[in-house]
């Protein structure tokens, strides 16, 4: 792709609460790979989180001063893209409901929605990425998580992205989209059947013989992936573009005690 | 309608203990998913129809109170008695008034989640009639003293060897084998002597159809036929909602219906009652009621919850639900089970009494998806927690969790700090372990799962101390 310095879009990256706190590695991997399909990618100062807790526990009046600080952080961007399908289908799908009787923040909240992406459909759709000489030696198996495949039509884009991962061979998860019990605040609130929800899901993912999970969304990932260590399993969980950015090294999203 | 979904809690640790419940489920929610995604597949229309359906479903709803006279003048016009129920108490009382003036000693029936929703085991008790339930399944749980576990294959939580062994114990003659063939024989003779003796027969209606009067019934084993006929009289109970404008409506949603429900094309038997036995009728009843019960439908038209009353009873979302298929349709504690029932459940309650059903999901949206008439059951959950929130009804510790966290994420400053002292305390707390299995605090997660160490300083932390930043800010 030539672009002209000035003609490249100016991506806001919006990292994520749970990545900011528990996996940067998602984050600076976001980075590398926004860049190399050539935006200019800046990391604005004031984001926190996106309200998802808030939201979906009922309380509108948090959710919507928190997506009032996101909206302020981020409309000053041609795009916002989000290492997440669950924030970006907050962010795109939910918003809207926060705004309804109120007119000047309608208009702010969906010119911003209507420009954030969950990153792989970001990369394959918008940027038409082809992702080259990166390595990933292991097989792999991929998680396709509810908001992303549902909200955001997230299936093939990842698939596709790593399918020029040289090394990488994949191998196809039985009820790939099927819920992996995380379910934000449920797997806290109803541990028990998350518990009977997750361990599904691990036991497909074991069943696929593959020693890597690939997946679009950190809640997910360390939902499944801590199931997966406490069963003792050998089997690491990366998120996707740790892996497309050539930036999947050690154990993974849990690291072993070894 | 006993209302019991205050155990909820209760009732999934007694279900998730049970390993021949999860057998069951697993067999018969696999098969029912593949079977509809093969159907579905088969069926290049899909995606027009489920739009029509919804669009049918609106409009109906929007000009419900004209649907219902239209219907009301025709089926009275064909020779039915249309009674009207604000509430399953009175849906009650027509029915076992009508059982005591037929002087009926046996009523047969087959199954319909409203004749649940009203109570008609307890009616039929009042009038002193002996319910005979015709359909296989409910004649499994009848014999076993249990309620449905799913509305459209009310014993789902059991297993073959299960119904075996109770037709066993209560058939007296044991079947030959344990095939289903057998069993099923040996239903059927149990029951075929008391279709053609029963005094009464009552049914639910799939759909109603307002220019001409007529009810709708389907069945896959034909016992629907079987109790409406024979007897002198016949009772249809049925929700207003199920009202639908002409038949090219109804022949849309039940191509929907087959499909999203058994994942077949149609249903083996799809009956149209008209009315009572005319003269030269072979048969049919002299005596035909129609019960339209509102049980709190009219007050969900015109709020956020109107979309539930375009459900047609399929099943489909709870054949798809993870919840619905680790606790099986008894957790749910009501009579509507699965993403469905936990919408209606509180609608037809209350926000207190059925304060998890709400919460008790994950917000997966697989049950939207699969919906034949595309609700978007997730939202609705999402308005009772928010009703719940304004409320107060919310767990005091959520309420201060989420409102600290309000507080901060709306300061990018202290938060900043807060999550940079979360991973350095995460870090602490893991003791150089690569994972974390003990922690106050976080009990619920660490009871089935390892937390990951954090890797060092929050990514703001790496970041702003990165070349990156430098540039960036210039
Ligand atoms: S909500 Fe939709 S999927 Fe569920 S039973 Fe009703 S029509 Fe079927």
């Amino acid at each position: 792709m030539t672009m002209d310095h000035s003609d490249k879009p100016r991506v806001g990256l919006f990292v994520t609460c749970l990545v900011d706190a528990m996996r940067p590695n998602i984050g600076f991997a976001s980075l590398k790979l926004l860049e190399q399909a050539g935006c200019i990618v800046e990391v604005p100062q004031a984001q926190t989180c996106c309200g998802q807790p808030a939201y979906n526990s009922g309380d509108d009046a948090t959710t919507k001063a928190i997506a009032q600080q996101l909206i302020e952080a981020f409309e000053s961007y041609d795009y916002v893209v989000v290492p997440s399908g669950s924030c970006a289908s907050m962010i795109r799908t939910h918003y809207g409901a926060l705004f309804v009787d109120d007119p000047v923040w309608a208009a702010r909240q969906q010119a911003l929605s209507a420009k954030t992406w969950e990153i792989l459909s970001f990369l394959s759709d918008v940027m038409a990425m082809q992702i080259e000489q990166v390595r990933y030696q292991g097989t792999a198996t991929y998680h396709d998580s509810c908001s992303g495949l549902r909200d955001l039509g997230v299936h093939d884009q990842p698939r596709q992205l790593l399918e020029n991962v040289e090394g990488l061979s994949m191998k196809p998860l039985k009820d790939d989209d099927v819920c992996c019990g995380f379910g934000g605040t449920f797997c806290v609130k109803y541990p028990d059947i998350s518990n009977a929800i997750v361990s599904e899901k691990t036991d497909a993912i074991a069943n696929t013989g593959a020693d890597t999970l690939l997946a679009g969304d950190l809640g997910c990932l360390m939902n499944m992936a801590g199931k997966l260590s406490r069963e003792g399993r050998d089997i690491k969980a990366f998120h996707t573009v740790e892996v497309l950015a050539g930036m999947a090294d050690g154990a993974g999203i849990i690291g072993s005690d070894k | 309608m006993i209302q019991t979904s205050e155990k909820f809690r209760e009732h999934v640790a007694h279900a998730l203990t049970d390993a021949d419940l999860k057998i069951a489920l697993t067999r018969t929610t696999g098969l029912l998913q593949s079977r509809r995604r093969q159907v579905i597949d088969e069926y290049p229309e899909y995606a027009q129809a489920r739009i029509r359906a919804q669009a049918i479903k609106d409009h109906t709803l929007k000009h419900l109170g004209h649907y219902l006279e239209m219907f009301e003048a025709n089926a009275t016009a064909n020779g039915a008695k249309v009674h009207w129920a604000a509430t399953p108490g009175e849906a009650r009382r027509i029915v076992s008034d009508i059982c005591v003036k037929a002087g009926a000693k046996t009523a047969t029936r087959v199954k319909s989640m409203l004749g649940e929703e009203i109570g008609i085991a307890e009616a039929l008790a009042d009038a002193g009639v002996e319910r005979i339930e015709t359909d296989l399944a409910e004649h499994i749980i009848q014999l076993a003293g249990e309620a449905p576990s799913h509305i459209v294959m009310p014993a789902m939580h059991k297993t073959r060897e299960q119904v075996a062994s109770l037709f066993d114990e209560k058939h007296g003659v044991a079947p030959d084998s344990h095939d289903v063939t057998d069993l099923v024989a040996s239903a059927r003779r149990e029951l075929r002597k008391k279709f053609l003796s029963a005094d009464v027969g009552i049914s639910g209606a799939n759909f109603l159809i307002a220019d001409t009067g007529a009810i709708v019934t389907v069945t896959n084993e034909g016992n629907s036929e079987l109790t409406c006929t024979p007897p002198k009289t016949h009772i249809v109970t049925v929700g207003i909602e199920k009202i639908v404008p002409g038949m090219d409506h109804a022949t849309v949603l039940l191509r929907l219906l087959a499909r999203a429900a058994i994942g077949a094309e149609i249903t083996q038997y799809t009956t149209f009652y008209n009315g009572p036995k005319r003269e030269d009728d072979a048969d049919g009843p002299t005596d035909y009621h129609i019960v339209l019960v509102d049980n709190h439908r009219s007050e969900m038209l015109g709020t956020d919850l109107q979309p539930m009353l375009r459900c047609i009873r399929c099943g489909a979302c709870m054949n798809h639900c993870p919840v619905y298929a680790a606790v099986g349709g008894h957790a749910y504690g009501a009579v509507y089970p699965g993403p469905m029932g936990s919408v209606l459940t509180p609608a037809m309650s209350s926000l207190e009494a059925a304060k998890d059903l709400p919460n008790a999901c994950t917000l997966n949206g697989r049950c939207k998806e699969v919906c034949p008439v595309n609700i978007p059951l997730p939202d609705m959950l999402r308005t009772f927690r928010a009703r719940q929130w304004e409320a107060g009804l919310t767990p005091p510790l959520a309420q201060w969790a989420l409102k600290g966290w309000g507080f901060v994420a709306r300061r990018p400053r202290i938060y900043r700090l807060a999550s940079g002292l979360s991973v350095y305390g995460l870090r602490l707390w893991a003791f150089g372990k690569g994972r974390i299995r003990k922690m106050p605090l976080a009990s619920s997660w660490l009871k089935y799962r390892d937390l990951p160490r954090p890797e060092k300083g929050s990514f703001m932390q790496q970041y702003n101390a990165s070349e990156h930043a430098k540039r960036s800010r210039k």
